[in-house]
This record gives C-alpha cells, sequence and structure tokens, in this order.
C-alpha cells in the first residue's frame, strides 16, 4: 500500500456538501491547543432533563456532525441507485458517489482502494481474515499470537480458527503500566511456528498506544503476517498504513464520526490476490456458470452482495472532516483532555485507573474503579448528572481477568468533548460517592 | 431521598444477608450476567418441600446485591414448587425501586440462579 493523493471528483458527480469544520482553536487548561467543534454535532445540542448532554463514550460509539448526517440523508434523497449494475444516469451518479467515498477513505488512511475492502465492522474484517486467509494458511503445528488486551473481535475468530486447525493459540501478556512486554515478542517470534500476530492499535480498556511500526517489523522479520485492530486508534490519532507495516488493517466507520453498518479491511495486495473469498454471491464475481464462478477484482473480491453505499458515502465526509480538523489537532486536542481526565480522576478517593500512567502513551480514554461502588452504580450515578460513561467488561473479559476485576468503568473523550465535560464527570463522581455514603 | 439507591438498598448491599458457603446443601447453581460480567453462585438446603437455608456467593451491583440479600429473606422457608413459579414481578415488587431496562437483569440475576437450582430452567425470569 503507498500514500494515494485524494483523487478528484469524478466528472458527473453528484454535488455534495464539503464537510467545513469550525476548527476553532483556543487555550485548554493545560495551556495545549484545544478544538471547539462541539456546535457541529446536533445530539449535543439536547438538554435531556434540562441539562447539557455530556457524551463520554466515544470509544463506544462516536456523534456525528451535521455534514456526516446531511450526507446520509443526501444520498438516500437525490443519487439512491444500486452500485456496479446500471446503466442510466441516476446509477452512475449512485456509481461515482461510491467509488470517490473509496477514494477519499483510502487517502484518509493512506491505502490504495483496491486495498480498502468495505466490511459491516472490524468484527467481520477480522472475521474475514480468519475465514479466507487463515483457513487456508495455519494448520497443525501453526501458531497464532495475539495479546490479552484484545477485544472479543480480536479473540474469538482466532480462537475458533486455531481449534478448527489444530494450532496453538497463544498471548502476550500486559504488564502493571497496561503495555507488551517486546522481549517476549521477540521470544515467541523466536519460536518459528507463529504465522500470524494480530493485536490492537489502542487498547479499548487500557487505552495502551501499541508500537505498531516497531511491531510489524519483528513480525515481517520473522515471517509473519501482522494484523491491526485499529477501532480505537483512527478516529483519534494519525495512522497512515502503509507506514505502519501492518499486513491486515481494520478499523470502523461509527467509531470515526461516521454511521454504523460500515468498517474497512486494508489488505496488502499481493496477500488479497492469494486469497479465496469470503462471503460469496452478488458483486464479488466476475462471471458465474452452472459448475462455478471466478471472482471479482479486487476490492469487490471480498465485497459480496449489495454494499452499505449510503454509509460509504457518508463515511468518506466523516475522513473529509476529520481530516479538516487534522489528525495531529485532533491527537492534541484528545491528548490534553486524557491528561485533565486523569489528572482529575486522581482527586478522587478510592479511585484507581488501569493501563499507563502517562497520557502520551494513551488514546483519548480512561477506564477505573471507585472501591465501594459497583462499575455499573458509577455509571448510573453519572448518568443522573447528564454524564454518559460505560461500564462493564467492555468486550474484553480475558484481561478484566488478569485486572483481576469484573467490570471497570469507562471515560472516553472525542472531537467534540472539553475540559468542562470531564469537570462535569468529577462532580457526578464526588456526589455518587456520598450517595453510597462513603 | 434517591429513588434507586434507597437507605435499605444501599444497607443490603454494603451488608448481605445470606452470602456465604452453605454446607451440606441439596441444590446448588451458578450464573453470570453477560452484559457486565457479574457472577453469582447459590447452594440451597431443602427440608419436607421446603427452602430451609440458603446462601449467595459472587459481586456485582448494590441492585443485584441487594436484590438477592432482599430475595434470600423471603425465598427461606418457601416451598420449591412455590419457589419454581417465581416470576420478574414479584421480584421488582419485593425491590420497591424504579428497575431500568437496562438494570432489570441486575435485579433478577439471582432469581434466575435460584430457579435455576430448583427447576433446571436457566432462562431469564420474564
Amino acid at each position: 500500500m503507498r500514500a494515494a493523493a485524494e483523487s478528484p471528483a469524478a466528472p458527473g458527480a453528484p454535488a455534495e456538501r464539503v464537510a467545513a469544520p469550525n476548527a476553532a482553536v483556543s487555550a485548554g487548561p493545560a495551556g495545549a491547543a484545544e478544538l471547539d467543534v462541539r456546535g457541529d454535532f446536533p445530539i449535543l445540542a439536547r438538554e435531556p432533563e434540562g441539562r447539557p448532554l455530556i457524551y463520554l463514550d466515544s470509544a463506544s460509539t462516536s456523534q456525528k456532525p451535521a455534514v456526516v448526517i446531511d450526507a446520509l440523508a443526501e444520498h438516500l434523497r437525490a443519487h439512491n441507485a444500486n452500485v456496479h449494475r446500471g446503466v442510466y444516469g441516476l446509477a452512475r451518479e449512485a456509481d461515482a458517489a461510491y467509488d470517490r467515498a473509496r477514494g477519499r477513505i483510502a487517502a484518509f488512511t493512506h491505502a490504495e482502494p483496491a486495498e480498502t475492502i468495505f466490511t459491516k465492522n472490524v468484527t467481520e474484517a477480522i472475521n474475514l481474515v480468519a475465514y479466507a486467509w487463515g483457513r487456508a494458511n495455519i494448520g497443525p503445528g501453526d501458531a497464532v499470537l495475539i495479546t490479552t488486551m484484545e477485544h472479543h473481535a480480536n479473540i474469538v475468530p482466532w480462537q475458533v480458527l486455531c481449534r478448527e486447525r489444530g494450532a496453538a493459540l497463544r498471548y502476550l501478556e500486559v504488564d502493571g503500566d497496561g503495555l507488551l512486554d517486546p522481549d517476549q515478542l521477540d521470544s515467541e517470534l523466536q519460536r518459528g511456528d507463529v504465522r500470524l500476530v494480530a493485536f490492537t492499535h489502542v487498547s479499548n480498556v487500557l487505552g495502551t498506544i501499541n508500537p505498531v511500526a516497531e511491531m510489524t517489523g519483528k513480525i515481517r522479520a520473522a515471517g509473519a503476517l501482522s494484523l491491526v485492530d485499529g477501532a480505537q486508534a483512527v478516529p483519534q490519532i494519525p495512522v497512515e498504513v502503509e507506514a505502519l507495516g501492518a499486513d491486515f488493517y481494520a478499523w470502523t466507520g461509527h467509531k470515526a464520526l461516521g454511521p454504523t453498518g460500515i468498517g474497512v479491511l486494508h489488505g496488502r495486495r499481493e496477500i488479497l490476490e492469494e486469497m479465496e473469498p469470503f462471503l460469496t454471491g452478488g458483486d464479488m464475481i466476475a462471471s458465474v456458470d452452472f459448475d462455478g464462478a471466478t471472482w471479482n477484482e479486487l476490492p469487490y473480491k471480498f465485497e459480496a452482495g449489495t454494499p452499505p453505499i449510503a454509509e460509504a458515502v457518508a463515511l468518506g465526509v466523516a475522513v473529509d472532516y476529520l481530516a479538516g480538523l487534522g489528525m495531529e489537532r485532533v491527537r492534541a486536542h484528545e491528548l490534553a483532555l486524557t491528561a485533565h481526565l486523569l489528572q482529575r480522576l486522581a482527586e478522587v478517593p478510592g479511585l484507581r485507573v488501569v493501563g499507563p500512567p502517562d497520557p502520551e502513551r494513551r488514546g483519548g480514554l480512561a477506564s477505573f474503579s471507585i472501591e465501594g461502588i459497583h462499575p455499573h452504580d458509577v455509571a448510573e450515578l453519572a448518568d443522573r448528572c447528564g454524564v454518559c460513561i460505560r461500564a462493564g467488561h467492555h468486550c474484553a473479559q480475558p484481561l478484566m481477568r488478569r485486572l483481576g476485576m469484573s467490570a471497570t468503568a469507562r471515560a472516553s473523550v472525542g472531537v467534540y468533548n472539553t475540559p468542562a465535560d470531564i469537570d462535569a464527570l468529577i462532580d457526578a463522581l464526588i456526589d455518587g460517592r456520598q450517595v453510597f455514603g462513603l | 431521598m434517591d429513588d434507586l439507591y434507597r437507605d435499605y438498598i444501599l444497607e443490603h448491599y454494603k451488608r448481605p444477608r445470606n452470602f456465604g458457603e452453605l454446607e451440606p446443601h441439596d441444590l446448588e447453581n451458578h450464573e453470570h450476567n453477560p452484559l457486565c460480567g457479574d457472577e453469582l453462585g447459590v447452594q440451597i438446603r431443602v427440608r419436607d418441600g421446603r427452602i430451609e437455608d440458603l446462601r449467595f456467593q459472587g459481586h456485582g451491583c448494590a441492585i443485584s446485591q441487594a436484590a438477592a440479600s432482599i430475595a434470600s429473606e423471603e425465598l427461606k422457608g418457601m416451598a420449591v414448587e412455590e419457589v419454581a413459579e417465581l416470576d420478574a414481578d414479584w421480584l421488582i415488587e419485593l425491590l420497591g425501586i424504579p428497575v431500568s431496562a437496562t438494570r432489570r437483569k441486575c435485579a433478577l440475576l439471582n432469581l434466575k440462579v435460584v430457579r435455576g437450582a430448583v427447576t433446571g430452567d436457566h432462562s431469564w425470569p420474564a
């Protein structure tokens, strides 16, 4: 994959509203540059029970700017037709919008459009690799290496694959600061049986940012492939798939200001060419005869059936919006918020944060527990103050077991959050301790 | 006065009744709430067709712990046949607090565990 320039709008493409973020900059509490785009997100104007809505659950799903909501509706209202089939003008509009969206999405992560496969979500993207690549390339005596900080989506497909193929599944451990041990990766690779290493770019529980380029370099040198779960990374840090060196890189639209129902799998062309399809049916074929079929070219070979067309168009607008803000600035904004979050959480008595203490090594989230209050109650108490946070095992039960916890509360930030949102959470936690008589 | 976290709910949460091990016991069961990972087990001693004694084991939120504690006091002495017929409304009324849809399973986990032990039915109480 190489960096692809943004392709200009195809002739005859439907007029589309250009994402224009209100990228005002002001000084944050720590003096860092800070975005002020809350007004771009219509849902944040809601005031349930007379209080402003404070959304600190972006690691679950992001809110959507008006330009994305409008693009989704506008496509359905004015340009809707199936793609790759029609000869009429409207179908050409839909084709152009869909293809252009793929170009923008690929450019955003510095990938080739042919190496940018649309899936339903990250879960489907990982299953695609586990089925289409794994079942042809993993066998008895082979090993798949993952980490104990993975989301269930990057554990269960490998458990199923390894059980079915008689292969070993091994884990890289997480240390007390929520970091992987580079020496353990080296020693695992030296065993010579590892065919694939699958790991997350940014942990959805610990927040840890893993050193992807360093890891993929070692993995490739050992003759294994790498798959990176970028679900939490793409919305908040600059991601250049080519520079990261991953053979597969998966991410999802709905965490990156886009709609649900669309995910992305980037894969290295020579590997994708060798793979058999995952799902089969319409659109992924070149031709079908009574006793067989041949496969379409990349990326369509892996996109069976009518794809998420309006969702792709809207995701194209979402990544343009993020690119308009500038991903370096998005990262700076979320880093300042994360530092503020960690600093303020430390003021709450009995509160324990998991993951790296250094905000530079974290994405924009913090998971925590409060002594004497179960995480579900913490989330309930926050909700009463209009603050949305998550509680539970965050689809990472093996990690929770390693941490010796059954659940945590988790606050996560997005481009639209402000230090005041975090202050409201802290007030809610302090009030909550009083409710519990602590 | 807090609607949900009433004094008696927090009192049961902090000092749950009938938690621990019960030896000997005749019935036991263990269930978990897949939404949050909370786990709850129960051991029950039966005498003359009634629950003579029971103990819960596990951990969870204030609602799930308090619900188990409050229910345990009602379940002691109840006929096993009667326990098998208990439904979700019985428990929600017993709790006496407004339980939202997202917290319903927290409240019902103890009844699921007890019914599972008594009847072998591992479905959520309706």
